[in-house]
Order: structure tokens, then C-alpha cells, then sequence
């Protein structure tokens, strides 16, 4: 393997593990917390490290598109959501059900059969090193606008379903 | 790098949701849980897009991962407007009080 | 190759062209921007918004006029030359003069082509396709634009002139109305939507545009929606028109695919004439087809709505309900006549769903029209009438027929109905018994107009309804079955007489309305007298008035043109006038077969004996009707309406009758409710159906349908009747059937009741009770009960446990089917 390469090899996987460790950590804070502002911004840290993953896939356009709607926009939303509650903005106890540990246990279970699952299907599949091979942007419109056409306007269609929906729901009688 | 590592951290990101899902009882926390979840099936398409890229499966992947954002979108809209409704029915989003359907 | 052709007609086509013709567009934007204008400043101006509306549909009726012109010129500059090919299949006009030294050019076969094909005929005329892609998908073009040829430019002209009447009269006619600009709103957005229609270049377009109408009509239908039987009626001519938009999506679809993935209407013709597309397929569309236009142009058997359509403003049922929007399912088939025409096989059949269906609905719809007393649905049964005609026109292939009786009919419907509602403008009410009678000593000039109308209507020489009347049933090509002659397309002998039984009834019911409504004297004027004052509405309610003059006006307009516009068509060869005088309408909107998207379609030849023996017909029922109203309930009394001691009244197989046409067939009680319906009804409705439905399958089942008239009608009575004699069966639930064998079967009942019945139920009985104690004593207390007993027990005990799992927290369940899932999971990776 060239050096270089190899040194891109490297720093792709150094990254990766610091920003999954990061992630997971977020993550477990996201659904440990007691104080739900807090949580709300680990969430940002988790979607943000989506992202980051996004780039090293390669996926440029995802990736922003991650930020831009996630970190710009729904959490955001979540934000409000807590704030039109009027959730305490301090730490709150009892936050958590009383069936934590059925609910350990199964996502333990969970994450066990997952992982089996996939090391036994792709324990050594390697991907491609990235040169040269990250999607542009108009790779993807050209698909969306035209293979995908029809999934196109049927998210068009939901979004403004939900839209009206919300709206409906929400609404003040 | 391998493409079991993002499956993994997608499998891990996948089960804390779902921890989350389970345990959590203020219903806006509950969906940022199944923020997680989503963001983890993200992950596994770009992944297998990428793994995949050079039989054109990159493209794909990617796509749907933007459908996923944007029916993501979508079901925070919605279930925050039903959160809401909720709220202002109860005056509490506490969903261990949400227990209509008591035998 | 040419020479050959020639001797048929045009054998090649030139493009026309013209700024009208190719920025069409602009007529229905004109009305969609007035449509705007008038719903947000509307209420804002000083006449409400009419202003707008009236302005629009007049620039847009030039605009119209214009169009048309255009068409003409192009028309004639395409007679007056050689189609020379420049490129494969691409032809460019060359003038006379021109023709000789060009041909010379082109080779010696050219130029011998020319000579020959310049005599007669000149060249085709292809329509003005002005299109944008606005969306492509897997090579799919989805275009939007329109299409400009000689029925395109009919229409607009027709829409374009009675709109511009309608809303010069509605100023009148709803002013003071409370929703006056949401109503003027609505007919701008009616007209931009039947412009629309009527210019669409590809079906998707059309579907939009029917649509849209639907939608103007239900708005406008339900007017004044406050009153319950309005918004009902509204309701009813939506969902019963949704029938029909079922057929017209699945017909559309059909085509699409079809024809190789195009909307194009040009295409689909080009492709349907020229055997490319399946027969099977364009059978099958045609079919779905033609149950949209059964719902839009009100054909037998979903045009009840159309009568009930007449809840709404006068004005908006001379325009919509009677002139343009019905005859959208008319367009529909004269559009895509090549998918008709081939579908159906149209030439050298004797029989098809089209005319038939067409033949049906005109008979149904007249014989209707005879028990109204509601001037207005009067009118309505005659429009559905009027509609069956043009439908079994085109079905017979009578196209130039359909569509001029088309326009005629535009002309002098929308005339009546104006002319209706200016009497009920005048006696606040459409009831001709009660509140008409004597009307032309109070409205002179609405009495004339709508005597006019009723005249064209009724097909007399020489006004408009005569002429149209008369090519439709000469284009039937029965007529020469009767004279030996040689026919032109099938021979539609049935279609003929179907359409002289109507010519007959049609005159004698408008001999009826006019009757009641302008002789004899006056019944209305008593409203005032029940309520008891009189006095403060003297100046409103006293003796009738004539409406104001823009009522009359549109009315003397319309009236000028039921009389003249029939000349448009005269015959060939009629009275030795010149060609360039006679069939000047076919010549120009009829599309040239060589501009490959229309039929070849023969035309009948114009018989006098046929046009004197339907004039005789309608003459004889005026006679009829004359006698029996103007004489002899005239003569019993002035105020009658009808004869106190009446045929009705003496025979019964007609007072039978008369109740069945005043039950409309029964069909809206089907529809309505499926009660139970009198057997009668019923009986006749289901031989109805069945003769609808048969015919088509009879039609279907036999293919080669040119030598097959008598086998199809067999199979189609046959299997109809069977089919729809059991839904009929069903729908009388036997209540009326069994009255013709009551007495016989109540008989018969009884005493298998007393005799057979009662002793073996007896017998039964008896030895049942036995039996039952038995098993009550010794299985129910002892085995079954201990076993309820502990089954209840045990029930009870697991409720008491299981009750705590259902502790109606979502989220326990949830940890309980992710865990499941899990399991599952991990079992099946286990296994495989």
C-alpha cells in the first residue's frame, strides 16, 4: 500500500473512532439525562457526528443536508417542543420509567444479535479507500429527479400531509 | 476502514434509541429516541452505499438517506403537534399518565 | 399513388399557422386572470365584480371571432392549394400558379400528381399544436398546450358567445344576490375552465379541464346552498359525475398505455385509426370512456343529476347545464373520435354502445320531458334529450352532424333557458301549473324569443334545429334501409327511428310548454293573497312584468341566431346553390382525414324525402298537442292545465305510464335509496339496462359486427335481460312481481300452510320438547355446566394475572415487542 494512502487509511480510521466514541457517549447522555435541555444538545453532538460519518463515507451532500436539516432545523423544533411544555429547564428526576431494566435487558439483547448479525454478514468487508470517489451533488439531484421521481413527489406529497397535519393537530379549538 | 465498524456504531447508536424509547416518560424525549433510530438507518445506507460504490449502489444510498431526513422531518413535526395536544389536554406530557388503553 | 388518393379527398395535409391559432392560450388565461381579479377585489368595485367578468368574456369572444377567422382563412388557403412534400411526410402549400413550375423542380411524378389532385381537392389542413414540455420522466414527455383546429375554434366561439350573454343577463338576473361576486367569480372560472377543455392538446389536460368544470358546476349548483334540496342537488351532480371521472381516469390510463406512452390526443388518434394500437384496448377505453361521457352529458342512466342541476341560477343552467359544460362528454368523443371510431367500429356496424346509449338517453329524455311541470326541468330532460342525439350522431358517424347540432343546440337551449328564467323572474317561480299560464299578454318579447327557440328545438324549416336535426338522421344512413338506396356508413336503421320517435315527442312537449306557460290564463299572483299583504308588494308581485333589457337582449340575440345559424350547414346540392355556399360549417370544422388523426368517414347523402318526412312527423305531433291542449283543455277552461276526464284518466296501461315517467323510471329511488321499487319500475328499468348493457356485450362478444346486427341484438337481449331481469327481480324485492300472481300464490300459500306446514312443525314440536328435557336434565346440569363453570373459574384466574401486563403504558408493551422481536431475531439467526 502507497504511504500516503496508507496514512489516509489511518487518519479515516482514527477519525472514525473518535467521532463513534463521541457519538455513543452523546448518545447514552441523549437517553440518560435528567436534565432535558441537556439532552436536547447531546442530541446535536450525535447528529453532528452523523454527519462527520457522512464525509468519511464519502457522502458530501447527505452530510450537509444532516446539518442543515437536523441540527438546523429539528432540533431546533425539539427546543420548542420543550419549551411550549414547559418542561422544568433544571435537572428533573423521574425522568425514566420504573421498567429500566426489562428495557436494558432488551436493548442489550438487542444490540448482541445485531452485532453477531453483522460481523457474521461483513466481518472483513473493507471499503474502497476514498480517492476521487465521493458523490457530487449533481449525482445525486440527477438521480432523485429521475430514477426517483415518484419517491420524490411522494415525500413532497407526506411532507405536505404532515404539514396540514400538525397544523391540524396542534390547532386550538 | 471496514464497513462492520459503521454497521457496529449503527447497531449501538440503533439500541440506545431504543433504550430510549422504552424507558423514557416525557414524550419529547421519546422522540429524539426515535431521532437516534432513524439517524442509525442512515447511517447503515450511506455505509452500504459506499461499501457498495462501485457497483453504482452509492447513489441509491444516499437518496434514501435524504428521504429519511426529510420523513425524519416530517414525524418530529407531526408527533411535537400531538405532543402538544396532548400537553394541552393533560397539562402533562408525562406519558406514564397516558394510559387510556388500561385493562 | 396521389392521383388514386385524390379521387377520396386531400391526400396530403399542410400545417396551418397563425398567431390566433397558436396563442389560443391566451382565451382561457384571459378568463382565469378575470376569475383572480374578481374573487380578491371583487367586492371592491362598483358593480361587484360583473364588470370584470363582462369584460373578459367579451375580449376574449373577439379573441374568439378572431381565431376563427383565422381557422377559415387557413382553411381556404389550404383549398386553394398543392400539397407539395418538402420533407418525408412534411408538406408545404403551393399556389396554383406556382404549382406547375415547382413541380418541374420536384420530377416529373411529382408534378403529374400535382395536376391531378389540384381539380378538386386541395390539400389537408393539420391542426395548430403550440406545446411545452413542462416535465419528463423515463422518457415521457408531459407537455401543456393546446391545440387549434376547426372544432377547437367551434367552441370557443359557442362558449365564448354564450358566456358573454349569461353574464350580461346575470347582471340582472341574481343583482342584489348576496354571493353576486363569488357567483360572477365562478362563472369566469367556469368559462376559463371549459376554454381550457376545449383547447387541451393531450388528454391529461382534458382530464383537468373536466374536472375543473365539475367542480364550477357543483359551486354554482349549489348557489344557494342555504336551502337543503340545493346543496343536495349539488352534492348529487358531484358524486354522480365521480361515477363517470372513474370511467374517464381508467379510460385515459388505458389510452396511454395503449397508444406507446403518449398523451398526446393527436397522437392517439394518428395511432388508433392507423390499426397500430390493439382493437381490444381501444375498445376497452372507449368503453370507460364513454361512461364519463354518460355522466357529463347526462346519458342514460346516470343523468339524473342534471334535472336536480337545476337548482342553481337560471343563467348558470342556460350556460352550464344545457349550452357547454354537458356537452363536454360530447367534445370528449368528437376529440378523440379516431379511438371511437375504431373502438366502437364505428363504420359498417348497425349497432354500437355509443349510439345506442345515445338512442336510449334521447327517447328516455323526451318521453320525460313530457310529465314536468317545472318549466325548468322541462328544459333539462329536453337537454338530455337534445345530448342523446349528438351522442348517437357519433355514434353512427355522423361527426359533422353531432357537432353542429351541437352548436345549434348551444344556441337555442341556452335561449329557452334564458327565456324560462325571465318568466320566473317575472312570477317567482318555475311551476307552470301554478304560477304560468297567459304569460305572452305580460312578456311579448320573451313569449317571441322562446317560441322561436321552441321551434328551432322542435326541428321546423327553416330554423336552426331543423337543419341539424336532419343531417343526424340522414347521417344514420337508415334512411336508405326505406329507400334502397345505398348507405354510407352502417346502417343505422334502429338510430333512425329512434331519432324520429324523439323529433315527434320533442315537438309535442314544447307545444305542451308553451301552452302552459304563454296561453290560456294566468294561474300565479295568489302568493300575496295567502300572506295577506298585498298591498306593500303591489309594485313587485302584482300582474307580471317583461323583464328589463339585459334580459331581453341576450334573449333577442339568441333568438337571431336559432333562426340563421342553420344555414352554416345546407346540404350539398341544396336548392342548386353554389358549393362555396352549401356545408360551409363541415367544410371547415370537420378535420381532413389526411391530416392523419381523423377517420375516414363517409358522408350520407342529403335526401329530401327523409327531410320531408320528418318535418311531417313534427308537424303531426304539434298537431297532436295542439289539439289536446290549445283545444281541448283550452275550450274546458282557460285555467286548466290539463283534461279533467284525460286519456290518463281512462286508460289505465297510460295512467300507468304516466305514473312510471313521473317516478323518472325510478331510477333516483335506485340510486337513492334501493328501497323497494314497484315492480313495474323495476321491470322496466332492468329491460332498460339490459338492453344498454347487452347490446355493449353482445357487441363485444362478436367482432366482426358488420354482417352481424341480427346475432348481436340477439345476444344482447338475451344476456341483458337475464342479467339485469335478476338485479330487477331483486330490486322489487317480489312485492309488485307477486301482485300479478297474488291471488294464486296466496292460495297456494295458505294451504300448504294449514295442511303440509302446521302439521309437521306440530309433529316437531312435540318431539323436540321431549328431546329437550331429556337433554336438559342429563347433560346441561351435569357435564356442560361444571365445565362453564370452570372454564369461567379459570378465565377469571388468568384475567386476574394478564391484567397487569395490560397496564396501558405504551412503553411497557413496547419493551415486550422489541424484546419479542429480539427473540425472534436471535432465533432465526440461530437457525439459519
Amino acid at each position: 500500500m502507497m504511504p500516503a494512502v496508507l496514512a489516509a487509511v489511518v487518519a479515516q480510521n482514527v477519525f472514525f473512532y473518535l467521532i463513534a466514541s463521541i457519538m455513543v457517549y452523546a448518545a447514552l447522555r441523549v437517553v440518560t439525562s435528567s436534565n432535558i435541555v441537556h439532552a436536547a444538545l447531546y442530541l446535536v453532538v450525535v447528529l453532528a457526528g452523523v454527519a462527520a460519518q457522512f464525509l468519511l463515507l464519502g457522502a458530501e451532500f447527505v452530510g450537509i443536508t444532516q446539518v442543515l436539516v437536523y441540527i438546523g432545523a429539528v432540533v431546533v423544533l425539539f427546543l420548542f417542543g420543550i419549551m411550549l411544555t414547559r418542561a422544568k429547564v433544571g435537572s428533573e428526576d423521574n425522568l425514566d420509567h420504573d421498567n429500566r431494566w426489562p428495557a436494558i435487558l432488551t436493548a442489550v439483547m438487542l444490540v448482541l444479535v445485531m452485532a453477531y448479525a453483522v460481523i457474521d454478514f461483513a466481518g472483513d468487508s473493507e471499503i474502497a479507500v476514498l480517492d476521487q470517489s465521493e458523490t457530487t451533488v449533481q449525482q445525486v439531484s440527477d438521480a432523485i429527479f429521475s430514477t426517483y421521481i415518484v419517491a420524490f413527489e411522494a415525500i413532497s406529497v407526506l411532507l405536505l400531509a404532515a404539514l396540514i397535519g400538525a397544523i391540524v393537530v396542534a390547532r386550538k379549538e | 476502514m471496514y464497513l462492520v465498524q459503521f454497521l457496529l456504531l449503527s447497531a449501538v447508536l440503533f439500541c440506545i434509541g431504543v433504550y430510549g424509547v422504552l424507558v423514557r416518560r416525557n414524550a419529547v424525549l421519546v422522540l429524539m429516541s426515535i431521532e437516534l433510530i432513524l439517524n442509525a438507518v442512515n447511517i447503515n445506507l450511506v455505509a452500504f452505499g459506499a461499501f457498495n460504490r462501485d457497483v453504482g449502489a452509492a447513489i441509491p444510498g444516499e437518496v434514501f438517506a435524504l428521504f429519511i431526513i426529510a420523513v425524519a422531518a416530517a414525524e418530529v413535526g407531526v408527533g411535537l403537534a400531538m405532543v402538544l395536544t396532548i400537553y394541552r389536554n393533560r397539562k402533562s406530557i408525562d406519558l406514564h399518565q397516558v394510559d387510556l388503553l388500561k385493562g | 399513388m396521389h392521383a388514386f388518393l385524390a379521387a377520396e379527398g386531400p391526400s396530403a395535409a399542410i400545417q396551418a399557422g397563425g398567431w390566433f391559432l397558436e396563442n389560443v392560450w391566451i382565451i382561457p388565461a384571459i378568463m382565469a386572470c378575470s376569475f383572480a381579479i374578481i374573487l380578491f377585489f371583487g367586492k371592491r368595485m362598483p358593480k361587484g365584480g360583473s364588470e370584470i367578468g363582462i369584460a373578459a368574456v367579451l375580449a376574449c369572444f373577439v379573441l374568439s371571432l378572431l381565431t376563427g377567422a383565422q381557422w377559415i382563412s387557413e382553411v381556404n388557403r389550404a383549398d386553394n392549394c398543392v400539397a407539395v412534400e418538402i420533407s418525408e411526410g412534411k408538406y408545404e402549400c403551393e399556389s396554383h400558379e406556382g404549382a406547375g413550375e415547382q413541380a418541374s423542380a420536384f420530377g416529373e411524378v411529382l408534378g403529374a400528381a400535382e395536376e391531378e389532385s389540384e381539380g378538386a381537392y386541395g390539400a389537408g389542413l393539420k391542426a395548430v399544436v403550440s406545446e411545452r414540455t413542462w416535465w419528463s420522466n423515463g422518457g415521457v414527455n408531459f407537455t401543456i398546450g393546446t391545440m387549434a383546429d376547426g372544432l377547437t375554434v367551434t367552441l370557443l366561439a359557442v362558449v365564448t358567445l354564450v358566456s358573454s350573454l349569461v353574464h350580461i343577463y346575470s347582471t340582472d338576473y341574481v343583482a342584489g344576490d348576496r354571493r353576486f361576486t363569488h357567483y360572477f367569480a365562478f362563472l369566469s372560472l367556469f368559462t376559463a375552465a371549459m376554454l381550457f377543455f376545449v383547447t387541451s392538446a393531450n388528454t391529461l389536460q382534458m382530464i383537468v379541464g373536466w374536472e375543473l368544470v365539475g367542480v364550477c358546476s357543483f359551486a354554482l349548483i349549489g348557489h344557494w346552498w342555504e336551502d337543503q334540496a340545493n346543496s343536495d342537488a349539488a352534492l348529487k351532480a358531484f358524486l354522480t359525475n365521480r361515477v363517470g371521472d372513474m370511467g374517464l381516469l381508467i379510460g385515459m390510463i388505458v389510452l396511454f398505455f395503449a397508444s406507446g406512452e403518449t398523451w398526446s390526443i393527436i397522437d392517439i388518434n394518428k395511432l388508433a385509426i392507423d390499426h397500430t394500437t390493439s382493437h381490444t384496448l381501444l375498445l376497452i377505453s372507449a368503453l370507460c370512456l364513454l361512461t364519463a361521457v354518460m355522466s357529463k352529458s347526462g346519458q342514460f342512466f346516470l343523468h339524473t343529476w342534471l334535472p336536480d342541476a337545476m337548482a342553481g341560477p337560471t343563467p348558470v343552467s342556460a350556460l352550464i347545464h344545457a349550452a357547454t359544460m354537458v356537452v363536454a362528454g360530447i367534445y370528449l368523443v368528437a376529440r378523440l373520435y379516431g379511438v371511437f371510431f375504431e373502438g366502437l367500429s364505428i363504420a359498417g356496424s348497425s349497432i354500437n354502445a355509443l349510439a345506442l346509449i345515445g338512442g336510449i338517453t334521447t327517447l328516455v329524455g323526451a318521453s320525460l320531458a313530457f310529465v314536468q311541470d317545472d318549466i325548468k326541468k322541462v328544459l333539462a330532460y329536453s337537454t338530455i334529450s337534445q345530448l342523446g342525439y349528438m351522442a348517437l350522431a357519433l355514434g353512427v358517424g355522423a361527426w359533422t352532424a353531432a357537432i353542429f347540432h351541437l352548436f345549434t343546440h348551444a344556441f337555442f337551449k341556452a335561449l329557452l333557458f334564458l327565456g324560462a328564467g325571465s318568466v320566473s323572474h317575472a312570477v317567482h317561480s318555475f311551476n307552470m301549473k301554478t304560477d304560468m299560464g297567459g304569460m305572452r299578454k305580460f312578456m311579448p318579447t320573451t313569449y317571441k324569443t322562446f317560441l322561436i327557440g321552441s321551434i328551432a328545438l322542435a326541428g321546423l324549416p327553416p330554423l336552426a334545429g331543423f337543419w341539424s336535426k336532419d343531417e343526424i338522421l340522414v347521417g344514420t344512413g337508415g334512411w336508405g334501409f326505406f329507400e334502397g338506396k345505398p348507405h354510407s356508413n352502417g346502417a343505422y336503421t334502429v338510430m333512425l327511428i329512434m331519432g324520429m320517435i324523439t323529433a315527434a315527442m320533442t315537438a309535442a312537449y314544447m307545444t305542451r310548454v308553451i301552452y302552459l306557460t304563454f296561453y290560456g290564463e294566468f294561474r300565479g299572483g295568489h302568493h300575496d293573497d295567502d300572506h295577506g299583504h298585498a298591498d306593500a308588494h303591489d309594485a313587485h308581485h302584482g300582474d307580471p312584468h317583461e323583464s328589463g333589457p339585459r334580459i331581453l337582449w341576450p334573449l333577442r340575440i339568441l333568438a337571431f341566431l336559432a333562426v340563421t345559424v342553420g344555414f352554416l350547414n345546407l346540404p350539398p346540392g341544396f336548392l342548386g346553390l353554389p358549393k362555396g355556399l352549401t356545408e360551409r360549417f363541415g367544410h371547415y370544422v370537420e378535420p381532413s382525414s389526411a391530416a392523419k388523426y381523423f377517420p375516414k368517414i363517409n358522408h350520407a347523402d342529403p335526401s329530401w324525402s327523409l327531410a320531408i318526412f320528418s318535418t311531417i312527423v313534427v308537424l303531426s305531433a304539434v298537431a297532436a298537442a295542439y289539439w289536446y291542449y290549445f283545444v281541448k283543455v283550452n275550450r274546458q277552461s282557460p285555467a286548466a292545465t290539463e283534461l279533467v276526464n284525460g286519456p290518463t284518466s281512462r286508460s289505465s296501461v297510460l295512467k300507468a305510464g304516466h305514473t312510471l315517467l313521473k317516478n323518472r323510471y325510478y331510477l333516483d329511488h335506485i340510486y337513492d335509496s334501493g328501497k323497494p321499487v314497484p315492480a313495474v319500475g323495476a321491470g322496466i328499468v332492468a329491460s332498460l339496462f339490459g338492453l344498454a348493457a347487452g347490446s355493449a356485450l353482445g357487441f363485444t362478444l362478436d367482432n366482426g359486427l358488420n354482417q352481424a346486427f341480427l346475432p348481436s341484438l340477439t345476444w344482447g337481449l338475451s344476456l341483458g335481460t337475464v342479467v339485469f331481469g335478476i338485479v330487477g327481480l331483486a330490486l322489487s324485492t317480489g312485492v309488485g312481481v307477486a301482485s300479478f300472481v297474488k291471488k294464486p300464490l296466496a292460495w297456494a300459500t295458505n294451504w300448504t300452510h294449514e295442511n303440509l306446514l302446521d302439521a309437521t312443525v306440530d309433529q316437531v314440536g312435540v318431539r323436540s320438547v321431549q328431546a329437550a328435557e331429556a337433554v336438559y336434565k342429563h347433560i346441561d346440569q351435569g357435564v356442560i355446566d361444571t365445565a362453564v363453570n370452570s372454564a369461567g373459574a379459570g378465565s377469571s384466574g388468568a384475567g386476574g394475572e394478564l391484567r397487569r401486563l395490560a397496564s396501558g403504558k405504551v412503553q411497557q408493551y413496547g419493551t415486550i415487542m422489541f424484546a419479542g422481536a429480539t427473540l425472534l431475531a436471535g432465533l432465526m439467526i440461530i437457525i439459519i
